[in-house]
C-alpha cells in the first residue's frame, strides 16, 4: 500500500490515538465575541476592507439569529463569549527573526502521519496543514503553481489573489444560510483555496488536514473550491482533535463552484474526538457544505465517512443549476457511546436534465443517535429531472438509535424521484457463521459493516478506502456481544 | 476424539435435548437420523456453540478439552467445523476477504503468522479445484446469490480450506439433486483424512451411500433410542421411524 494512503492512516490509527496535545507557544485572543474581535481577526489577517465588512454583516446578522434545534440531536448551549475564536501556534515564529516553522508543530503533523516537508511527503497528494486558526504550511504548492493550479491557504488567497476570492467567497453559501454559517462568515480563520483554471486536470490529489490544538478555542474552518471549465479536482479532506472534556465547536463552511464540463470529487475522512464512553467532551461539528454546478455536463460527488465528534450537524448539498449537472452524496456515518449524528444532503435541480444520486448508510452503536435528513429538490423548470435515494441504517445493539427524515418538494411532474430505505439490525446468523468459521465477534463486526457500507467505501480513492475500512471496524470494537 | 456426556440443552424455556450420550473416536464417521424436532440441528448447534442454545446438564469434550468453556471460533481453531443447513449471505463480504480472514484467525490462533496474499490466493486456487467450485463464486458476496447446490458445494470448499479435524454436515443434503449430492460428498471424501471424524445429519439414507457411516443413531425427542451399523440406516429408509418409536 505504501505511503500513499498514511494521509489516511493518521485519521484512522487505532482506538482514539490523536488524544494528544502539542506544547507550542500559541497566541490566543481573549474569549468572547463582539464586533471588536471581529476586527482584531482580521486585522491580524491584514485583510482588505471589503472583507472585513462582509465580516461585520455576517456578525451584525447572526446576532439577530437563534441557533436552531430542528435537528434530531441534543447540542448543549454554546456559551459564544467563552470561546477563543482565534488561535495562532505559528505566532513565535512570525514575530521573531527566525521564520521557520516551529518544530514541535512539524512534529505533531509527522504524529499525525502528514510529513510537511515535501520530500517525506505522500506521493501524489499536496497538503494544506491547518491547526486551530491558521495554515502551518501548504507542500508542492510550487509544482502546483506550474499548471496555473492555485492551492493554498484562504488567508493567503486572500492576500494573493484578492479578485478571485472576492468573486466567489459567499456565493454558494451566503451568510445569510443559516446561524452557524452567519457565525463563520464573521470569525472564519483558515482553510484552503482551491482553483483548477481552465482545462486542467489536477495531477495530485489536494487535501486539507484540520486539527484543533488549543484549548477553549473554536474552529471555523472556510474552504473555497473553483473549478473552472473542463477541469477535474480530486479533494480529500480529514480532521482529528485532542481529547477533552470540554466540548470543542468546529463551524465550518465549505463552498465549491463547479463550471461547464467540470468535475470535482471532495471525499471527507472525519475523526474529531467523539467524546468519551459516558459521553464527556467531544467536538460538536456544525458545518455547512454546499457546491454549486454552475456550469452545463458539471459533476460533483461529495463523499463522506463519518466516525468522530460528539455531535454532526451536516449537510453537504449541490445545487444543479447546470442543464445535465450530475450530483452524487455517497455517505456512511458511524455513531457509537454517546455520540450524535444528524447529516444527510440536499439536491436541488435547477437546470434540464440533472441528475442526483444519494446512497447514506447510517450505522449506530451503543446509546448513539443517528439520523439521515435529505432534501429533494425539483423546481419548475427542472425538466427531467432524475433523482435516485437510498438510505439504509443498520443498528448494533437495542440502545441505539436510526431514524430517516427525508423531504421532498418536487414542483415539476418531468421528474423521476426514486426514494428506498432500510432499518436493519446486525444478523446473528451471520455472526454465527463467522464465529464458526474462527472470525472473532469483533472482527466479524467489521467484515459485515465493512460490507454493508461498500457501495460507498467503494467512492473513495483507494488508498483512502483501505483506511477508512479500519476506521470503520475501530470505531465500532467492542459494539456487539 | 469427540465424547459428549448426559447433555441437556434447551432453546428459550424449551428442553430440546434430553441426556445425550455419545462418543466419536478419530477417523469414524457417525450418521444421526432422526424425525423432524427430535433435536439433530440442536445437538449441532450446541457442539459448535450456538450461543442461542443453552446446555443445562452434562459435558463435550475434544480431544480432552472442556469444549463448552470455550468460545465459537476457539472451537474453529481447535478444529471443528459445520457445513450448515442454510448457508446465510454476508452481503458485500467477498468469499475471498471472508476466507481471508478465517484462515488468518485460525493461524494466529495456532501461533502462526498470516499467510501472505500470494500463498493465500494460490491456497484458494488449490482448494477451489479440489471441489470442483467455480471461481466467479469467489469474487461474490459470501453466499449472495448462489444457488442451493453452490452453497452446499461452498461449505464443503470451507472445509477444504480450513482443514478441520472434525466435521458436522448438517443436513447436506438437503436441496440437492442427486449430481450436486454426489459432488459434494465426493469433495467430502477427498478431503477426509485417517483421523477426520464426521457427524453427518440427515433425513435421507441416499447421503450415506456416499459417506459411508461407521455407526448409525437414531434420535428421537431429544434421546439417542437406538445406535447400530450402516444397515439401520437402510432398514429406515425402507420401514421409517415406527417401529422405532414403537419399541419405546
Amino acid at each position: 500500500m505504501g505511503e500513499k494512503n498514511s494521509f489516511v492512516k493518521s485519521v484512522v490509527k487505532k482506538k482514539y490515538e490523536f488524544g494528544f496535545t502539542t506544547d507550542v507557544h500559541t497566541e490566543i485572543i481573549e474569549k468572547g465575541l463582539n464586533e471588536d474581535v471581529v476586527r482584531l481577526i482580521s486585522q491580524k489577517k491584514g485583510e482588505p476592507e471589503w472583507l472585513l465588512n462582509f465580516r461585520l454583516e455576517a456578525y451584525r446578522y447572526w446576532q439577530t439569529q437563534q441557533q436552531p434545534s430542528w435537528a434530531h440531536v441534543t447540542l448543549p448551549p454554546i456559551d459564544y463569549q467563552a470561546i477563543s475564536y482565534y488561535a495562532d501556534p505559528t505566532a513565535k515564529a512570525k514575530n521573531s527573526e527566525n521564520k521557520e516553522i516551529d518544530p514541535e508543530l512539524m512534529k505533531t503533523f509527522d504524529k499525525l502521519g502528514i510529513p510537511l516537508e515535501e520530500r517525506l511527503a505522500l506521493s501524489g497528494t499536496a497538503v494544506d496543514a491547518v491547526m486551530d486558526s491558521v495554515s502551518v504550511k501548504t507542500t508542492f504548492k510550487e509544482k502546483l503553481s506550474e499548471k496555473g493550479i492555485i492551492f493554498c491557504s484562504i488567508s493567503e488567497a486572500v492576500r494573493e489573489h484578492p479578485d478571485l476570492v472576492r468573486k466567489y467567497l459567499g456565493s454558494v453559501v451566503p451568510y445569510r444560510d443559516n446561524y452557524f454559517a452567519a457565525l463563520n462568515s464573521a470569525v472564519f480563520s483558515d482553510g484552503s483555496f482551491v482553483y483548477i483554471p481552465k482545462n486542467t486536470r489536477c495531477p495530485m490529489e489536494l487535501s486539507t488536514y484540520f486539527r484543533i490544538n488549543a484549548m477553549n478555542t473554536g474552529q471555523f474552518e472556510r474552504t473555497l473550491i473553483v473549478c473552472d471549465e473542463g477541469s477535474y479536482v480530486s479533494y480529500l479532506e480529514g480532521c482529528t482533535a485532542p481529547m477533552r472534556d470540554e466540548n470543542q465547536l468546529h463551524a465550518a463552511i465549505v463552498e465549491i463552484v463547479v463550471m461547464d464540463n467540470a468535475e470535482v470529487k471532495y471525499s471527507t475522512v472525519q475523526n474529531w474526538y467523539p467524546g468519551d464512553s459516558e459521553g464527556r467532551g467531544g467536538v460538536l461539528n456544525l458545518v455547512t457544505k454546499r457546491g454549486h454546478l454552475r456550469g452545463v455536463n458539471s459533476k460533483l460527488s461529495w463523499t463522506q465517512v463519518e466516525t468522530g465528534s460528539a455531535i454532526t450537524w451536516k449537510y453537504p448539498s449541490c445545487v444543479l443549476s447546470g442543464d445535465n449537472s450530475q450530483a452524487e452524496f455517497y455517505s456512511v456515518a458511524v455513531t457509537n457511546n454517546h455520540q450524535e449524528a444528524d447529516t444527510g444532503t440536499k439536491m436541488i435541480h435547477i437546470g434540464k436534465n440533472t441528475k442526483s444520486t444519494i446512497i447514506s448508510k447510517g450505522i449506530s452503536a451503543g446509546r448513539s443517535q443517528n439520523s439521515y435528513r435529505g432534501l429533494v429538490k425539483v423546481s419548475k423548470n427542472a425538466d427531467g429531472a432524475r433523482n435516485y435515494s437510498s438510505c439504509d441504517s443498520l443498528l448494533l445493539g437495542s440502545n441505539c438509535g436510526a431514524h430517516t427524515f427525508p423531504y421532498m418538494d418536487i414542483q415539476n411532474n418531468t421528474a423521476t424521484v426514486e426514494h428506498e430505505a432500510t432499518t436493519s439490525k446486525i444478523n446473528e446468523d451471520q455472526l454465527l457463521y463467522c464465529n464458526q468459521r474462527g472470525i472473532s465477534t469483533e472482527e466479524a463486526v467489521g467484515l459485515i459493516v465493512n460490507g454493508y457500507a461498500k457501495d460507498v467505501l467503494n467512492k473513495l480513492p483507494m488508498e483512502f478506502a483501505v483506511e477508512a475500512q479500519k476506521l470503520l471496524s475501530v470505531s465500532l470494537e467492542g459494539t456487539v456481544g | 476424539m469427540l465424547a459428549i456426556k448426559n447433555l441437556h440443552a434447551r432453546v428459550g424455556e424449551k428442553e430440546i435435548l434430553k441426556g445425550i450420550d455419545l462418543t466419536i473416536a478419530d477417523g469414524e464417521i457417525h450418521a444421526i437420523m432422526g424425525t423432524n424436532g427430535a433435536g439433530k440441528s440442536t445437538l449441532s448447534n450446541v457442539i459448535v456453540g450456538n450461543p442461542a442454545y443453552e446446555v443445562t446438564e452434562g459435558s463435550i469434550t475434544f480431544n480432552g478439552q472442556d469444549l463448552l468453556a470455550m468460545s465459537t471460533e476457539e472451537r474453529a481453531h481447535a478444529g471443528i467445523f459445520m457445513s450448515f443447513q442454510a448457508p446465510i449471505e454476508i452481503p458485500g463480504v467477498s468469499m475471498t476477504n471472508f476466507m481471508r480472514a478465517a484462515v488468518n484467525a485460525r493461524r494466529k490462533a495456532l501461533g502462526k503468522e498470516p499467510l501472505k496474499s500470494t500463498d493465500f490466493l494460490k491456497l484458494m486456487r488449490e482448494k477451489r479445484k479440489l471441489v470442483e467450485i467455480d471461481q466467479r463464486l469467489m469474487n461474490r458476496s459470501v453466499n449472495e446469490g448462489f444457488s442451493g447446490g453452490e452453497r452446499k458445494r461452498n461449505e464443503i470448499f470451507q472445509m477444504a480450506m480450513l482443514e478441520p479435524t472434525f466435521c458436522i454436515l448438517d443436513e447436506t443434503d438437503s436441496g440437492l439433486d442427486v449430481d450436486a449430492l454426489r459432488i459434494v460428498a465426493e469433495g467430502f471424501n477427498r478431503l477426509r483424512t485417517a483421523e477426520t471424524s464426521a457427524l453427518v445429519i440427515t433425513h435421507y439414507q441416499r447421503l450415506l451411500d456416499y459417506i459411508k457411516p461407521d455407526v448409525v443413531h437414531v434420535l428421537i425427542d431429544g434421546r439417542i433410542v437406538m445406535t447400530d451399523g450402516p444397515e439401520l440406516a437402510l432398514k429406515i429408509e425402507n420401514e421409517g421411524f415406527d417401529w422405532i418409536k414403537n419399541m419405546q
